[in-house]
């Protein structure tokens, strides 16, 4: 039998029963619908989660002291001044994988302009810091590497600050802000950034050059991190271990000691984040694949059901000269017609509800492809899966029965 | 003459239970093309375990039947499908019409079984059936906007569209009035007259009257088989009714 006489047969079929077909369809259109709503949900919140985390910098890594072994008592990271200016210098020249370096230490504070102040912690750093947190100058003029090694009292400012100190709107390029006392003159002003993954402003920031920090505000010579980017996201684990092995061999560490620094990376914050949202989008997804499951359980229902009321027909098909198969395929082609059709109108209404959910909820939503494709795999599957049981069972009755049937 | 069903010997038995039913105890006899044989019985006489058998839907125990010098014995269940399909057409009692579906789909039925023919000839062959039976004007009409009587001329036509060497057909007035029945067993006459073999099983010796010959069943034996000599004309019958009977 050709296959357009096929689909003739069931289009008619469902279309005889169409209040039927349609509630059997509900459960399909319903499991699809949430798979993709639930899966658009889940993947648009780790997205939003990495998205956020590589406006930081994606290949940002941060080196911090780590804890000391002190006559076995150990030592928090605050503690310990193991960093130095020198492995700054030394990761600078010597490490290949990493495009910027810049030592960082904060010291914090009051910033004080005219009758405004604002409590505020200022960054020490050299000029590589605005490529390795990705920040850009808004108006004026970063410091240079001139300003750097004179230790110049010049600062570049975030938009908190610029709002909290010149609040008539002031251009506060070329004036001077005083910090913990001493005066220091913006030159700067950063682009807008605003609140990271984790929620920190990332606009309430003073930026200047780390020797004016180290011999202004904090007086020491010790670094509290040194921030890196590595070549690129991939490099991240090579730029690592060659971070560790330069440190290493500058604080002078015996094989098998442990290290008093540590290097972390961005991609393994990464990591730990979006696994936490990538758990939660594998029992979103669980969770709508059971519905999908029972919206098969209901179509084999349905199958049942039509071959035992169309036993007669079956019968007279058979007589007149259908073939095991013709009648097989003839109620297999008809279920995975009601779960296809069932997976398009799911599909569609799950695409629709993730973009209502997106902008009424304003939550961070991203369809993708690949759910659109597996759950139309599913579904045709799940049409083939339960309605061959039911199909089976027509194509083996004995038409003498079945043409008896009542 | 060709010879159209040929049966030799032929048993068919049941088991029920531990008990071996006879329903066919060694039937011989055979059919001639242009044929029209009523084959009669009480219930419980084997009639309808024979047509079964004639109409290669089921298998017998033991002996040989040959269709159009055939024997479906060996066949499998695919290949005696196939066998049914090109030939033999079937009408029952009960029409089996598929509900919601027009008489011209209905029709169109068993050739969309046939590989060998496409769409459009499948529509004129329909056409043609439903021609042949006086229905070309309810072509477009489901079963339940047709009267029993038309029911049956479309399934007569179903019958008919597959051009088989056989019409075989089970209690087919069985459902219907005797005007209808009347009508319809001019039909048949006519069909035959156009050379069509038929074999018709009825339990009503009025119907059998129309027939050429009459072959009686009992207890799964043959137990008359006569050439009717003078087939009543069931138009004749018809005319000889008293007008608007039922009302």
């Amino acid at each position: 039998m050709q296959v357009k006489n096929l689909i003739k047969i069931a289009f008619k079929a469902i279309g005889t029963n169409k209040l039927r077909s349609f509630l059997t369809m509900l459960g399909i259109i319903i499991g699809v619908a949430s798979v993709i709503a639930m899966l658009a949900i889940g993947q648009g919140s780790s997205q939003s989660i990495t998205s956020g985390i590589s406006d930081m910098g994606s290949n940002m890594m941060i080196i911090m002291p780590g804890s000391e072994n002190f006559r076995g008592l150990r030592m928090g990271p605050s503690n310990i001044q193991s960093l130095t200016v020198k492995d700054y210098k030394d990761l600078k020249d010597k490490a290949t994988y990493l495009s910027a370096v810049s030592p960082v230490t904060n010291g914090g504070g009051q910033a004080i302009y005219g009758s405004n102040n604002w409590p505020v912690s200022i960054l020490g750093a050299n000029t590589d810091i605005l490529s390795i947190r990705k920040y850009k100058i808004k108006s004026g003029d970063m410091f240079t590497e001139r300003d750097v090694i004179a230790s110049a009292k010049v600062c570049v400012i975030g938009k908190t600050i610029v709002d909290n100190l010149f609040v008539n709107g002031e251009d506060p390029i070329g004036k001077t802000v005083r910090f913990n006392k001493i005066p220091f003159k913006v030159i700067g002003v950063l682009t807008t950034k605003g609140e990271n993954t984790m929620g920190q402003d990332q606009d309430d920031v003073i930026i200047s050059p780390y020797t004016t920090v180290q011999k202004r505000i904090t007086a020491n010579t010790y670094l509290q991190s040194i921030f890196a980017s590595a070549v690129s996201e991939n490099m991240s684990d090579k730029a690592a271990e060659e971070i560790t092995a330069i440190l290493r061999q500058n604080h002078k560490i015996k094989a098998g000691d442990e290290d008093d620094f540590s290097v972390r990376s961005q991609q393994e914050l990464i990591k730990t984040l979006s696994s936490t949202s990538q758990i939660l989008t594998v029992l979103l997804a669980i969770i709508a694949g059971i519905s999908l499951l029972v919206g098969g359980i209901g179509i084999m229902n349905i199958m049942y059901v039509s071959v035992t009321e169309r036993t007669r027909e079956i019968g007279l098909r058979i007589a007149v000269g259908a073939q095991t198969n013709n009648v097989l395929y003839q109620f297999l082609f008809e279920s995975v017609l009601l779960s296809f059709t069932g997976g398009l109108i799911g599909i569609t209404l799950g695409v629709a509800t993730s973009f209502i959910i997106k902008s009424i909820l304003q939550w961070p939503i991203t369809v993708s492809t690949y759910s659109i494709l597996l759950s139309f795999a599913v579904c045709t599957f799940t049409g083939i899966f339960f309605g061959w049981y039911p199909a089976r069972k027509a194509s083996r009755l004995d038409p003498i029965e079945a043409l008896r049937y009542e | 003459m060709k010879t159209i069903i040929e049966i030799k010997d032929l048993k068919r038995e049941f088991l029920v239970g531990e008990e071996v039913v006879k329903a066919l105890r060694s039937i011989s006899f055979s059919i001639e093309e242009g044929e029209f044989v009523t084959i009669m019985g009480a219930s419980g006489s084997g009639k309808s375990t024979l047509l079964n058998i004639l109409g290669c839907l089921d298998t017998p125990t033991e002996g040989e039947y040959l269709l159009d010098g055939m024997s479906a014995r060996k066949m499998t269940k695919n290949e005696r499908a196939r066998f049914r399909n090109k030939k033999i057409g079937f009408v029952f009692q009960s029409y089996n019409l598929l509900p919601r579906t027009t008489a011209l789909e209905n029709v169109e039925l068993p050739l969309l079984y046939n590989p060998d023919i496409n769409g459009k000839q499948r529509r004129l062959k329909a056409m043609q059936a439903l021609n042949a039976v006086s229905l070309s004007d309810r072509i477009h009409h489901t079963p339940n906007q047709l009267s029993g009587g038309q029911q049956q001329r479309v399934a007569i036509a179903r019958a008919l569209v597959n051009d088989p060497v056989l019409i075989l057909a089970d209690e087919a007035t069985g459902n219907l009035d005797t005007r209808t029945s009347y009508e319809l067993m001019a039909l048949f006459q006519q069909l035959n007259e156009e050379g069509k073999t038929i074999v018709f099983v009825t339990h009503e010796p009025d119907i059998a009257g129309f027939s050429k010959r009459n072959i009686v069943l009992k207890d799964g034996k043959v137990i008359k088989d006569t050439l009717v000599a003078r087939p009543a004309s069931a138009l004749e019958a018809l005319s000889s009714l008293p007008v608007n009977e039922e009302e």
